[in-house]
């Protein structure tokens, strides 16, 4: 009886229609959350001392790069749940999933490059943490690849399941193995600001933002799987019913 | 109808797969051929000098031999996927494990041995430094196996598609990563004077970790490649 909301999470339908309740919802609660974190982020918080304004390209840069991690693993878990139960849903969030985390993981490199233009003077740098997303982003593009390689959606969701999930077990040797490269090679003249040594003037808006990019990655989750859902199920009763309702 | 033993199932295989690549011995000759190819284009392309090719040395011998494990991983499932002897491999009694580490095991034995046995001659082609010889054979040899193990999981991954090699390269470099550094490093270290044992044991370990998980994520995708 407790794992019912388990097994009801796997009919696409279900998921359908109660997503459509909750879309309006996280919608407004993103909206409202990204606006005033934003507009506190640009207009209230104060500039930095060394950096003036455009450190303030961070609260951009550190929810996206948050999100492109999570993402990774949000795409994986899905996956896993697809390969073990053969959950049809836990596929389409899969697939979902890989373009989003890709965007993410682009934004946080473009940031980040913007951001070390004028702190750095180099809009690349061959750093640990720059280099690791930028394998992030290459493990990304494998899953989409992947996804888009085979005649038959069912094998293609499997293998890039399997990819996933190999890129799972990787992500902690890669990221270690860079930084332990990165450490190595190169003087540590580049020390990024840890999180605890920032005033909480800048965090508050921070981490509204970080909050806010958690809702829109969610949203956007949302409306990737229903579009994947409408596509896939198009032959079923109840989705040519919604389609001939919007007619 | 008895089946015969594993240890029967994996000889025969291991017997098979050999004399399939003995048969073919110019396919083995393929990737070392590249592999010599890449490196004399290197000094026109970069610099003849001693001092210049010899500071590369290192990254590029492993970069070229990375490339040269790619093109090479392609065929490990397709000409059995072809003629569809894989399909009766699948529908064996014995463990898929065992079956991929001993088709991986043939594939590092003709295509990663000989690269780490070509590696001096190429040393000595970029002026690569005296001490670093030894280092980048023992890095060659035991880097290679993990690139096969891990490259065996792209190949069967893409088995049944048509145009699966340049997928194949896309969706396995960036596993590549920890070998490709440690591997470099470890011939890196020794010119310069460093003790290697720390990071060829880095090496081992993740030899021992490909080896124990990468057949099992190869045999997954075997199974989803071929019913699919």
């Amino acid at each position: 009886m407790a794992w019912q909301w388990f097994y009801r999470l796997g009919s696409p339908r279900w998921f359908y229609e109660k997503t459509n309740r909750w879309i309006p919802w996280l919608a407004t609660v993103t909206a409202l959350l990204l606006i005033t974190g934003a507009v506190w982020a640009l207009g209230f918080a104060p500039a930095d001392a060394k950096q003036g304004n455009s450190y303030r390209i961070i609260y951009i840069h550190v929810p996206a790069s948050f999100l492109a991690l999570a993402g990774y693993y949000v795409m994986a878990i899905a996956g896993a749940i697809g390969l073990i139960w053969k959950m049809k849903l836990a596929d389409m969030v899969m697939k979902s999933a890989a373009p989003i985390g890709a965007a993410l993981t682009f934004m946080a490199l473009v940031t980040g490059a913007v951001w070390g233009k004028p702190t750095w003077g180099a809009w690349w740098v061959w750093d640990a943490r720059i280099t690791s997303m930028l394998v992030l982003f290459f493990l990304y593009l494998g899953v989409i690849a992947l996804q888009g390689a085979y005649q038959h959606q069912a094998t293609a969701d499997k293998a890039s399941a399997i990819l996933a999930l190999v890129g799972t077990v990787n992500i902690p040797i890669i990221y270690k193995s860079v930084d332990w490269w990165y450490t190595l090679h190169q003087p540590a003249t580049l020390k990024l600001t840890s999180a605890s040594s920032i005033h909480p003037s800048m965090l508050y808006p921070l981490l509204l933002m970080i909050v806010g990019f958690y809702c829109f990655y969610a949203l956007a989750l949302m409306f990737y799987t229903r579009a994947e859902i409408v596509q896939r199920e198009r032959r079923t009763a109840w989705v040519n019913e919604l389609v001939g309702a919007a007619k | 109808m008895d089946s015969p033993s594993m240890s029967a199932a994996i000889r025969a295989l291991l017997r098979r797969d050999l004399l399939l690549a003995y048969r073919h011995r110019g396919e083995i000759a393929n990737p070392l051929v590249f592999f010599m190819i890449v490196i004399t284009m290197l000094p026109l392309g970069i610099s003849p000098e001693s001092a210049v090719l010899g500071s590369l040395a290192p990254g590029m011998i492993w970069v070229v031999a990375l490339l040269a494990t790619l093109l090479s991983l392609d065929s490990l499932f397709r000409s059995d996927f072809d003629d569809g002897s894989l399909e009766q491999i699948l529908i064996s009694p014995h463990p898929l494990y065992f079956i991929v580490l001993v088709k991986v095991f043939v594939h590092w034995l003709v295509t990663g041995l000989p690269l780490a046995l070509l590696s001096p001659l190429l040393g000595v082609m970029l002026f690569l430094p005296e001490a670093g010889f030894t280092p980048l054979f023992l890095s060659l040899l035991m880097g290679t196996g993990v690139l096969s193990l891990i490259g065996a999981i792209g190949a069967a991954l893409t088995v049944a598609l048509r145009k699966g090699g340049l997928l194949l390269s896309l969706i396995i470099m960036p596993l590549y990563v920890p070998v490709l550094i440690f591997g470099a490093s470890v011939v890196r270290s020794a010119i310069e004077g460093f003790p290697i044992a720390g990071e060829l044991a880095v090496l081992g370990a993740l030899l021992a970790v490909s080896i124990v998980l990468a057949p099992m994520a190869a045999a997954g995708a075997l199974r989803i490649s071929v019913n699919g």
